[in-house]
């Protein structure tokens, strides 16, 4: 019954989630300012699957750092979760994936997942059935034992993104996590991704170089362009929730992944 | 393992070669000399045999040495004065408590000027200005300095030895604390991890692989500051003491019996903590 109610109040008023207006974040370097991002207005509504997209300095990673409070800008406000993103970081709100796995050689995959929970505290029975449940999660049971070495690199970075899943945060910061896998290791990954986000109702933010991904991944594509570091197209995805990996040849598909590229060539044309 | 044995078995069949011929060139005037005085020649066999089988000589034999090591190691009991297994337990007593107490200090040194700024600034130049002072000159200053205070007999001469071993620790590990990359420290902040878990899950497992190479090079370090230590003590015990009467009394036998036994405990030392390192690192999966 309360249930039922929290939910339409939720539908009714709910706030973004992440909520950036007029960002700024300038670098001091020895050359002068670096300005990494400059005026960036952006919400990101619970339950988005949001992909950032733009060429080398465009200031997807840094957007996606001041997120996760691992720099502070210098001007304009974000919240994260309705505070501030320090807090946010404190409340252990999110769940961040690089894009090297970064597991440690010396634990086992069970082990590395359970790396956080030690940290937050939790108890011994209740990190092992964590760990069993997002290795499910990630199609990596059985693993649990394996060490980093023995896994390839797109199981190493399910691991981590495993690892990330493991203590509930509701919201998810990954940045190129798939970077460095080959096409077909990635449209795999991509697709559990896909899958997993759906099972989960996790809220995304995915930074990429590849059109094809941020297309056939997202409901929200934000396009980026550098010096300074801004967003000059969000993209509303009109492609159906669930996808299978061939929606990436139908006209509406290759329709979006047009308006990416315009977007992202509109950027290159001014400099 | 067979593949090295050929190139290593040359290499000491030559040193042997080299070092026999050395022992002839080296006490050949002292075989002339003795011919000289008894009015006889020498034939070439009777120069060599005696080069080779002098009481003092410049440069004993090996097989010299090695029956000298025989007779004070396996032929002599451990208890006895002039036994060098006796000997050898007192150098390596103070070197094994000096490296320990070099580890330790050198970690905590290298932990302080990790997580210190202000130790980062003004520890290191200490540091490094401490090992370019002869430590021959110091050793003397110590013991002299700690026996005042009434310290004497092992913990001086370990206090040497760790002056000389704590320097590689603290700059491996300095370098080992600092080697995670800024992604994994960067992972740790997003899962708010305090100094301590980030110190004893991260940087300390990460800093294994320099913490075993800095041991081996302070383990060295550390029996070289226990025979200088034992020098200046007046000479009662340990290999220290054996090269100092060694030299004394010109018993060059007994000097490089000493040289040799000090050269086979380090050699082993270092070979014990290279097994160690193998054996942790693999199972670490960091080899």
């Amino acid at each position: 019954m309360q249930n039922g109610t929290t939910e339409a109040a939720q539908s009714a008023s709910q706030a973004p989630v992440i909520s950036a207006s007029n960002l700024d974040l300038t670098f001091q370097t020895n050359d002068g300012p670096v300005h990494a991002l400059k005026g960036v207005s952006l919400d990101i509504e619970a339950g988005d699957f949001v992909s950032f997209i733009g060429p080398s300095g465009c200031g997807k990673t840094t957007f996606l750092r001041v997120m996760a409070d691992l720099e502070q800008p210098t001007g304009g406000s974000i919240s994260v979760n309705g505070v501030s993103p320090a807090a946010a970081r404190q409340a252990r709100a999110y769940g961040y994936v690089f894009q090297a796995a970064g597991l440690y050689p010396w634990r086992s995959i069970g082990r590395n997942i359970s790396l956080p929970l030690e940290i937050m505290g939790y108890s011994k029975a209740e990190q092992q059935e964590r760990v069993e449940r997002v290795l499910d999660l990630v199609e990596l049971a059985g693993f649990e034992r394996k060490f980093p070495w023995q896994l390839s690199g797109g199981m190493q970075q399910r691991a981590s993104i495993a690892r990330a899943l493991a203590f509930d945060a509701d919201i998810l910061l990954m940045d190129e996590p798939f970077g460095a896998l080959d096409e077909i290791v990635r449209d795999h990954l991509n697709e559990q991704l896909l899958k997993l986000w759906a099972r989960t109702e996790k809220t995304i933010a995915f930074v990429t170089h590849s059109i094809p991904e941020a297309v056939y991944l997202s409901t929200k594509i934000v396009v980026m362009s550098p010096r300074p570091g801004r967003i000059t197209d969000v993209i509303e995805s009109t492609l159906p929730k669930d996808r299978p990996l061939d929606i990436r040849d139908s006209p509406e598909f290759l329709e979006i992944a047009h308006r990416v590229r315009d977007g992202l060539r509109a950027g290159h044309a001014d400099e | 393992m067979r593949q090295a044995f050929v190139p290593v078995l040359t290499v000491v069949v030559a040193i042997f070669a080299i070092w026999y011929v050395a022992a002839i060139f080296l006490n050949s005037a002292w075989a002339y000399d003795k011919a000289k005085r008894a009015d006889v020649t020498l034939s070439t066999s009777q120069l060599i045999s005696d080069t080779w089988s002098q009481d003092k000589p410049k440069l004993p034999a090996p097989h010299q040495v090695g029956r000298e090591i025989w007779k004070t190691t396996v032929e002599k009991k451990i208890t006895s004065k002039r036994s060098l297994i006796y000997h050898s337990w007192i150098t390596l007593s103070a070197t094994l408590l000096g490296f320990a107490m070099g580890t330790v200090f050198g970690t905590l040194l290298a932990v302080g000027i990790v997580y210190n700024r202000t130790m980062d600034m003004s520890v290191m130049p200490w540091v490094i200005t401490s090992q370019t002072i002869p430590i021959l000159a110091v050793a003397p200053m110590i013991i002299v300095v700690l026996n005042a205070v009434g310290i004497s007999g092992l913990l001086p001469k370990a206090m040497i030895s760790m002056y000389l071993s704590f320097f590689p620790v603290v700059v491996g590990m300095v370098k080992g604390l600092r080697s995670p990359d800024l992604m994994q420290l960067d992972q740790m902040r997003t899962w708010n991890a305090s100094s301590a878990q980030t110190f004893w899950r991260l940087r300390l497992p990460s800093s294994m692989p320099y913490f075993f190479t800095s041991l081996k090079i302070a383990m060295a370090a550390s029996l070289v500051g226990a025979i200088v230590g034992e020098l200046p003590t007046g000479a009662v015990a340990g290999l220290g003491a054996r090269l100092l009467a060694g030299s004394y009394y010109g018993q060059t036998i007994q000097i490089w019996s000493a040289l040799i036994m000090a050269a086979a405990l380090a050699a082993s030392l270092v070979a014990i903590i290279g097994v160690v390192q193998r054996v942790m690192l693999r199972r670490m999966g960091m080899s």
